[in-house]
Order: C-alpha cells, then sequence, then structure tokens
C-alpha cells in the first residue's frame, strides 16, 4: 500500500503510540517485568478506585472552568478585533499572540512569580501597605490552576472566535437591525449563533489539552490542584506501573471525547433553537 | 409636486473623509410612488439609500418619513424595511424563520405570524419552500426572500438596493414586472437604487438621475428621456447625438439654432433654464428621431457616409460621419431598407425630434 508522507507521518507518531498505549492498559505489572496476559484488572482498578474518580472529576471541573473563563474573556476581544478595529487588524492579532511567542513553561513559571509567596501580587500589595502579610491562597490551589491556564491558553481562544466572527458578513447584522433588532437581540439572534463554530472550536482546544495538562497543576496546583495528568505522570514514572497509567490514559482519552462531543452537540442543538 | 412630501429628504450632505458622497440633495417623494435613484457607481445613491435607512447618518440636513423626523434615527426605530443588494438571507434560518425575523420583534400571537408568513410566501410563490434553508435557494429565489421578509414586516417604505443586480438578464426582466405588480398590490413606497437606465425606467413612476452626489434630474420616465435638462442626464439616459451650436431665435416655444453640422435647426425648449439669443447650446437628437435615406429627402437634411453598420433583429444601429461633427452619428433603422458600410446617404430628421440643451 502507498502511503503520502502525511499519512505515514501520522501513522507513527500517533496512530503507533496510542495502540501500544491500548496495548498496555490490558496487560499487568509485575516487578520489572511486564506480563502480557490480556486483562481487564487495570481498567476495574480506574474505575473503582475512588480516588481516581475524584481526581479525573477534579481535572474536568478545573478545565470546564478553564474553558468557560477563557471563552468568555477572549469572545470580547475578538469582538473588538473583527468588529471595532478598522485598520491594522493583523497588528492587533500579533500583539495578543505576543506571550505566545516564550514558551508555555516560562509563561507557567511567570504566573508562579506573580502568585507567589513573595510574588509581584504580594510583595506590591505590602510595599502599599494594604496588607502586613504575604496572602498565601493565591498559589497552590485550584484556583491558581484557572488562572494559569486561561492565560496560557488565551490564544487558542481568541482566534477561532476572532476568525468565525471576521467571516460574518456585515449585512446581516444591517438586516437583522433592519428588521426591528436592537444590538443585543441582535448579538443573541445573529452574532452569537453564526460564531458557535469559532466558540466551539475554541472551547474543544482548551478543553481537551487542559484536562491533560501536568505541567500547570504540578507547577502552581499544590495538593489540592493535583490533576489526573499528574497520576498518570507518576504511574510512568516513580511507581513504574505503565499499564495502569496506559488504563488511566485511554479512559480519560475516551472520557473527554465523549464529553466534548455531547458537549458540542447540546451547544448545537440549544442554538439551532435560536430563531 | 402635489401630495408628495410623504418623505422629504432636505439639503442632505453626508462626507467620507474627504469625499462628498450625498451633496446637498433634497427629494419629495409621494406615497405610494415607485421611485427609482439612478446613477453611475460612486454617485451617491446608496449612500442617500442607506441614510433614508437608518445605516449612515447625514453630516447636514434632515430626513422627514410621513411627518416624522428620523434623520438620527437607527434601523430598527424607522418605519422603513430594505432589501439589500446581497439579499443578507441569514444562513442558520430557513425560510420560513428567516421571513418571520422582524415578526417576533414585534408583540403578535404565533398563529397570526405563521398566518403572515404562509401570506407572504404565497405572495412570492414560494409556499412549500418554508423548511428550506437559504443555501437550497437559487439567486432568484433568494432575492423574493428578501423582498418577503421586508414587506411582511409592512414598512412605509421599502428600501432596494440594486436587488436585480446580481441576477441573469432572463431572470432580471421577470423579477422587474413582478417587483412592480407586487408594488401596485402592496401599495408601499419603494425606493429602489440602480445603475440600470432600463430598468429604472420601466419600473418606477419617477426618477432621480444622480451623478457625484448631486441629483441632475428627478422626472418621470418619459420627461426624462425626451426632455432631458442637461448633457449628463441625456448621456445617462439612452444614446444620445449632440451637435453644438448657437441659439439664433425664441418664438412660440420654439428655438432656432444655427449649427456647424446641421445647419439651422429648430428644437423643442426644454421645460426648465433660460436662454438667450447668441448663447452657445447644445442641439440634442435621439437615434430613433433621426431618419436615413439613400435618395435626397425634403430639407432640411445632411448628406453622410455609413462608417458601421450593426444589425439587431427588430432594428439596425447605423454609424454615420457627416461634415462638422467630430464624432459619427447614430441612427436606429428600422431593418425593411439595408444599409452597408461605406453607403452614402442623407439624414433628415423628424419634427420634435431636436432638443434645445444647456452647454
Amino acid at each position: 500500500m502507498l502511503l503520502s508522507p502525511t499519512t505515514a507521518l501520522l501513522l507513527f507518531a500517533l496512530a503507533a503510540p496510542i495502540a501500544l498505549l491500548v496495548l498496555y492498559s490490558f496487560w499487568t505489572q509485575s516487578g520489572f517485568n511486564v506480563d502480557t496476559q490480556p486483562t481487564l484488572v487495570q481498567y476495574a482498578t480506574v474505575f473503582t478506585r475512588e480516588g481516581y474518580r475524584t481526581l479525573f472529576l477534579r481535572s474536568v471541573a478545573i478545565s470546564s472552568v478553564v474553558t468557560l473563563v477563557t471563552v468568555a474573556l477572549a469572545y470580547p476581544i475578538a469582538y473588538f478585533v473583527a468588529f471595532r478595529v478598522q485598520r491594522a487588524k493583523f497588528t492587533w492579532l500579533l500583539l495578543l499572540t505576543i506571550p505566545f511567542w516564550t514558551s508555555y513553561l516560562l509563561r507557567v513559571f511567570a504566573w508562579k512569580v506573580i502568585l507567589g509567596f513573595n510574588g509581584v501580587i504580594n510583595s506590591g500589595l505590602i510595599s502599599l501597605g494594604l496588607i502586613s502579610r504575604p496572602l498565601e491562597f493565591l498559589l497552590y490551589n485550584p484556583t491558581a490552576v484557572v488562572v494559569t491556564m486561561a492565560h496560557t491558553y488565551a490564544a487558542f481562544a481568541i482566534l477561532p472566535i476572532y476568525v468565525s466572527l471576521e467571516k460574518i458578513d456585515r449585512s446581516l447584522l444591517e438586516a437583522a437591525a433592519d428588521l426591528g433588532d436592537g444590538p443585543f437581540r441582535r448579538f443573541m439572534r445573529v452574532t452569537l449563533p453564526l460564531s458557535l463554530p469559532g466558540i466551539i472550536g475554541a472551547a474543544v482546544l482548551i478543553f481537551v489539552p487542559t484536562t491533560g495538562d501536568y505541567v500547570t497543576p504540578s507547577l502552581v496546583g499544590g495538593s489540592d490542584g493535583v490533576m489526573i495528568a499528574n497520576l498518570i505522570q507518576v504511574q510512568f514514572g516513580r511507581v513504574n506501573n505503565w499499564p495502569l497509567g496506559a488504563a488511566l490514559a485511554i479512559s480519560s482519552m475516551a472520557a473527554v471525547g465523549i464529553i466534548a462531543v455531547s458537549v458540542t452537540q447540546a451547544a448545537r442543538l440549544a442554538v439551532a433553537r435560536i430563531r | 409636486m402635489e401630495g408628495s412630501d410623504f418623505i422629504r429628504i432636505d439639503k442632505v450632505t453626508k462626507q467620507f473623509g474627504a469625499a462628498t458622497a450625498v451633496d446637498g440633495v433634497s427629494l419629495h417623494i409621494a406615497k405610494g410612488e415607485f421611485f427609482s435613484l439612478l446613477g453611475p457607481s460612486g454617485c451617491g445613491k446608496t449612500t442617500l439609500l442607506r441614510m433614508i435607512g437608518g445605516f449612515a447618518f447625514p453630516d447636514e440636513g434632515r430626513i422627514v418619513l410621513d411627518g416624522a423626523d428620523v434623520t438620527d434615527l437607527p434601523p430598527n426605530r424607522r418605519p422603513t424595511n430594505m432589501v439589500f443588494q446581497s439579499y443578507a438571507i441569514f444562513p442558520h434560518l430557513n425560510v420560513r424563520d428567516n421571513i418571520a425575523y422582524g415578526l417576533r420583534v414585534e408583540r403578535m400571537s404565533a398563529g397570526e405570524r405563521n398566518a403572515r408568513v404562509d401570506e407572504a410566501l404565497a405572495m412570492i410563490r414560494l409556499s412549500g419552500y418554508g423548511e428550506r434553508k437559504a443555501q437550497q435557494l437559487s439567486g432568484g429565489e433568494r432575492q423574493r426572500v428578501a423582498l418577503a421578509r421586508a414587506l411582511v414586516k409592512r414598512p412605509k417604505v421599502l428600501l432596494l438596493d440594486e436587488p436585480l443586480g446580481a441576477l441573469d438578464k432572463r431572470l432580471r426582466e421577470t423579477m422587474q414586472i413582478e417587483l412592480r405588480q407586487i408594488q401596485r398590490d402592496v401599495g408601499i413606497t419603494f425606493i429602489f437604487v440602480t445603475h440600470d437606465q432600463e430598468e429604472a425606467l420601466s419600473m418606477s413612476d419617477r426618477v432621480a438621475v444622480m451623478e457625484k452626489g448631486r441629483v441632475l434630474q428627478v422626472a418621470d420616465p418619459k420627461t426624462l428621456y425626451e426632455r432631458p435638462v442637461s448633457r449628463a442626464v441625456a448621456d445617462f439616459i439612452g444614446t444620445m447625438n449632440f451637435f453644438e451650436g448657437r441659439l439664433v431665435d425664441l418664438s412660440n416655444g420654439k428655438a432656432t439654432v444655427e449649427t456647424a453640422a446641421l445647419g439651422r435647426v429648430e428644437a423643442s425648449m426644454p421645460s426648465g433654464g433660460t436662454f438667450a439669443p447668441g448663447a452657445r447650446v447644445l442641439i440634442a437628437i435621439r437615434p430613433e428621431k433621426l431618419v436615413l435615406s439613400h435618395e435626397q429627402p425634403e430639407a432640411p437634411f445632411v448628406p453622410g457616409k455609413i462608417v458601421a453598420a450593426s444589425y439587431l433583429g427588430d432594428r439596425s444601429q447605423i454609424q454615420v460621419s457627416i461634415s462638422g461633427a467630430d464624432t459619427p452619428v447614430a441612427v436606429v433603422t428600422q431593418t425593411s431598407t439595408a444599409f452597408r458600410d461605406g453607403e452614402f446617404v442623407y439624414i433628415s430628421w423628424r419634427s420634435g425630434g431636436p432638443l434645445l440643451i444647456a452647454e
């Protein structure tokens, strides 16, 4: 069979590792060796151990909040650039992506510096005399994870929403106003439904990777901010239980997929009811 | 004009940066009138229409609709509706919901709304198309949906921004008749923007010819064609031959003009404008008011030579060069007599053909 280079690369770099992961999830770890007798015992562990479920639900909850917050904050920015900026739109978009010219890790560290015990916010407030001791609730909790992720993923929300808004024919907005809509009704009846593909794209682009993110929770999350990816990483690392790690990864991948598809579908149906 | 105060456009001016799009335009339009704004692209007709609809606001002047000053009102608070050039059919809604869009803003029972939509669908002969999406419609169908969506609001004034421009010729001609029929049936005032002079003449009660942000002439189609007040209007509407000359006499509503090309010509006076004997003027003659013959006719006539003859089926368009005129004279003849390139012919003109126009 002839394969195009792209297909070959995808097979090699994406399909093969996932297939390997699926394979591993049906095996068991015995000491330093892997027992390749197929079994569902790893999945039984994943679904029955309460700690895992809590961790998974927390991950979904945190990334849902991140998704909501990021899309809600990105929408007005994208709207502004698409509808209000008349000249040099490209410059605006370029400026909005400047934070993304540095590495993801550096951006997370930057938030650690901002939110930390002796960080920018605390030392700023102390030098202003507003507080006498550093605030401890800023860092190492789920809120810190949400704040950090919302910032680090912002461009992934702004760009797809911007594209969908930019594509809206301006005469449709004029027609809505002409037919009697004030600005708010017009937004709800025309702009929002027509920008839904951008919103869905943005939400998927944020929800999927943030659920599986382990850098941000491990750097700014503290013990309450631990997410499912941290657990998976430990299985492949310190604990050295690859089959359990694989089962956890496959399960959360499936769960994230199901959640993303069903929420997307629900949003489409809800918006299709707007007349 | 009597009773033409339904829409009053009063010295409206609109600037875009340094360019003046609409320059001190005043118009009075009567209730139930089919009124066209005609002019080349960039003449300000669309800007004027958008100001009537509330999509642009004049820098100076007022717009009064049915006694209410609407100059500064947004589109959703005006008794006007627009058929957009692109039709602006909502892509996320089906035909029925597109037409019902404006009715949902009004307080109205679902039953009444549905009845109004059904009525509108029947009017545009698209009953049974209600569930279709915009993408499934042809250009002509979209145009009709846009029309129904605007008319279902029962506006005092319907604004149409070159609604037939995107259609092919045959469909455009059908839609012209249909649009005129609908306008008569609903009795709503239409303001129709077009750059197509035939379209404007065939559909309108009155036409305003615009150029460079100004109105050159407002008149019914017959007057516009037969009594244009200026060279620009005469040039824009149909084909016109111009001959330079000097006014020698004015009497009994007739002007006598001495021209280099045609000699002494007796011309009809335009309705407006004042002329003094001795002034430099133009004689304008439509191609169909000229007569070609191989034999010498009764005076007055001029001899010429055919430089081009195009056969158009029901008529022929013939270019004749004559001495004293820089450009060949256009003549339209019936095809019963054959005229060929290079033939020597005589041009004479029907009485009432020559018009006097200020230079």
